[in-house]
């Protein structure tokens, strides 16, 4: 973050700092979402009216650039988000079997976010650590090497 | 600084902290002290390289040899024996397989395999990234001065042209070509954008690139900047690169503080800034004008061409798109001359290629050689051969760009031409090399399965094509397939190729046509006899689509 945003300070005033600090050009949308995405998990409907009126862009422009990119979310994830790759360098590698066990450990399909709300299980594409495929990145950590027997205890690093 | 005649490392990850690692380096200075070496051998900590269970580790260069665990007892005798007489201390010595980071992989090509030939890695886990002057001492931005004293812009722009260099980010376009397009366009301001958007799936040299070398791709940016007039420009990070994001940020700071980047750079009328944009996570971003669209705030969405990037490109300015690895090569052709360049590789495709290795393989990782060797002999030299005694059945050399290579392929020279004539291509470098455990259709299924959830859903060819393409592969390997599938296979491919806007929708039929082409009875044994010979599909009879 470029902006320090304190505990429980509200949207709107993130959303002014995060302008304040990036300027009102078009081009400072993504890095502005991109922040706005690290400090509450995803986008929220009132993140996007706040920006539209600030820096005067149409909230529809907002939303579909919001939607488009992978990093970023327009829906409130599990308190750990975990993303699985699903490349060929990883498949090849014995990444299956990692992600049948990963969806049997945690009882959730892919997309899907646990009822308590501790887990969103994702899959995504390449990450350029192909090196030690199979690879599956939990928040902000990354796994290589993964066996599908490695799978219930790096979930148990995670309370 | 000055330079030194060797340089040590000293792992300085969480591990190695934990297990001693200051006081091995404090004991470290110390020897080399206590042995007059001081002034001839250089010592830094790097936070990137670990083995398990064999931390802390010490890295020797230019011999490679990596020692660990040492403890602070081990260190004078490994100073007396191999630093002052010479000799490697082979008790404490261990082998570079199984190491992880940056340097992890490099250290273990010196000495125990065929030379690599290195131009763009060449200071990569050598010296250390975060400081200038390492790069400065290593003929960095040597290359800028020569230009801007001795050289004219359109003498720039011949030089690389004369050197052959092409395109690294796929496609091979003739990078001086593309130079002199963007010297030429009408425009009062121009950009110059550095694609490291890496998104082929295996791929992972640009991030090595920059990760252990970023000054290269300033240094490199600057002189492209010069030849072609621009003044600003910008790195296009992915935005999951982050220890790339903070690397070449720290570098960018360091440059300005020197004055290599700003106004009148060398007391000359020549100025330059550079900026980072982080990607949101888009593999289509990789496409030039996608990456343009989305710096400006936009959906990655390919723009019709013409006009091309060269004359209306971010803001509707002439802008060159040139890739990491390209780059990379750039400063080097200056200093040493075109002619330099063009003696190494082949005819048609001068210089050296780095290639990611992954797979069913003994040894992964990267290595740079020049174009023209074979895919044989990365496997059975710096791959050290298949796994298990595996044999091999295909490669495929990455992401969109590239193809799948059956077996009778293996011993077609590695370079652009050579490759497009076996009607096949060469892609990012990557190469995920498979044995016969690998199923045609299931690796197809998993590229197309890439392919859709990657299309950026502007064209129709693109989006529904890769879907339906998915589809029918799911299909056939559920044991469900018809031979009617095949004759769609092939059409949808044909149209993918033909219709699609950009480089994704065209390339990304590229599986399908080659399974078709070579691995036909593979297909076809999963249609006809409901058998999936490698013994990987499901062939559950049931359909999904």
């Amino acid at each position: 973050m470029t902006v320090e945003v304190k505990e429980g300070q509200d949207i709107q005033k993130v959303v002014q700092l995060l302008i304040e600090h990036h300027g009102h050009e078009k081009s400072e949308l993504i890095p502005i979402l991109q922040e706005i995405n690290s400090k509450f998990g995803y986008i929220s409907d009132d993140a996007i009216t706040e920006i539209s009126e600030r820096m005067n862009i149409p909230s529809s422009h907002i939303y579909s650039v919001a939607t488009f990119y992978r990093m970023l979310s327009t829906e409130r994830h599990g308190q750990h988000v975990i993303q699985f790759c699903e490349s060929a360098p990883c498949h090849v590698a014995g990444g299956r079997m990692v992600w049948e066990r990963l969806q049997k450990e945690l009882g959730l399909k892919k997309g899907e976010t646990s009822e308590d709300e501790k887990w969103t299980l994702l899959t995504t594409s390449c990450l350029g650590v192909c090196g030690v495929g199979p690879v599956m990145v939990i928040d902000n950590d990354i796994y290589g090497n993964v066996t599908p027997e490695q799978v219930p205890d790096i979930l148990s690093h995670y309370s | 600084m000055k330079a030194t005649r060797s340089m040590i490392l000293v792992s300085s990850d969480q591990e190695s902290m934990d297990r001693g690692a200051l006081e091995v380096f404090e004991t470290l200075q110390k020897q080399l002290v206590t042995f007059g070496l001081e002034e001839e051998i250089s010592i830094s900590m790097v936070d990137d390289i670990s083995k398990r269970g064999a931390s802390p580790l010490i890295l020797v260069y230019p011999d490679a040899v990596i020692y660990g665990p040492v403890t602070p007892a081990d260190v004078p005798f490994i100073v007396e024996e191999h630093l002052y007489k010479g000799r490697v201390v082979e008790s404490k010595q261990i082998s570079p397989y199984d190491l992880s980071g940056r340097v992890a992989w490099l250290s273990s090509r010196k000495g125990t395999l065929p030379a690599e030939h290195r131009i763009v890695l060449k200071n990569v886990g050598l010296i250390d990234p975060e400081k200038i002057d390492e790069y400065i001492i290593n003929e960095g931005y040597e290359a800028l001065g020569k230009i801007l004293r001795e050289m004219s812009p359109q003498e720039t722009i011949t030089t690389l042209k004369n050197s052959g260099l092409r395109g690294r980010g796929g496609a091979g376009f003739p990078t001086g070509l593309k130079w002199q397009f963007v010297a030429g366009a009408k425009g009062d301001k121009k950009y110059v954008i550095c694609n490291a958007d890496e998104s082929e799936p295996g791929t992972f040299k640009d991030r090595l690139v920059l990760e252990g070398d970023p000054h290269a791709i300033i240094e490199a940016m600057m002189i492209a900047a010069y030849a072609v007039g621009a003044d600003e420009g910008y790195v296009y990070i992915r935005g999951e690169y982050g220890l790339a994001i903070s690397r070449m940020g720290k570098a960018i700071e360091q440059a300005r503080e020197y004055g290599l980047l700003g106004e009148n750079i060398f007391g000359t009328d020549f100025s330059f800034d550079l900026h980072i944009h982080a990607g949101a996570g888009a593999y289509i971003c990789g496409e030039e004008t996608a990456l343009i669209e989305s710096i400006e705030g936009n959906r990655g969405e390919p723009r019709p061409r013409p006009p091309y990037p060269t004359t209306a490109g971010l803001w509707q300015k002439p802008t060159l798109v040139n890739n990491v690895e390209t780059l990379a090569n750039i400063p080097a052709i200056v200093r040493n001359g075109p002619e330099w360049y063009k003696s190494i590789g082949t005819h048609s495709s001068p210089g050296t290629k780095v290639y990611t290795i992954l797979g069913n393989v003994n040894v992964t990782g990267l290595i740079e050689v020049p174009m023209g060797i074979t895919l044989r002999e990365v496997i059975s030299i710096y791959a050290k051969g298949m796994k298990d005694g595996g044999s091999f059945k295909l490669a495929q050399t990455g992401g969109s760009s590239g193809s799948i290579i059956p077996a009778s392929l293996q011993d077609t020279p590695m370079d652009f031409d050579s490759f497009s004539k076996a009607g096949v291509s060469l892609g990012s470098g990557a190469l995920l090399i498979a044995n016969e455990e690998t199923c045609v259709v299931d690796l197809a299924k998993v590229l197309l399965n890439f392919f859709r959830n990657e299309s950026c859903g502007k064209c129709n060819p693109c989006r529904i094509g890769n879907q339906r393409s998915f589809e029918i592969l799911t299909n056939i390997s559920e044991g469900v397939g018809t031979l009617q599938d095949l004759k769609d296979l092939q059409m949808l491919s044909d149209q993918l190729y033909e219709l699609s806007n950009c480089g994704l929708g065209q390339t990304a039929g590229s599986p399908l046509k080659d399974i078709l082409a070579h691995f036909k009875a593979e297909v076809e044994a999963h249609i006809k006899l409901k058998v999936c010979p490698a013994g990987v599909c499901p062939m559950s009879g049931h359909r999904t689509y």
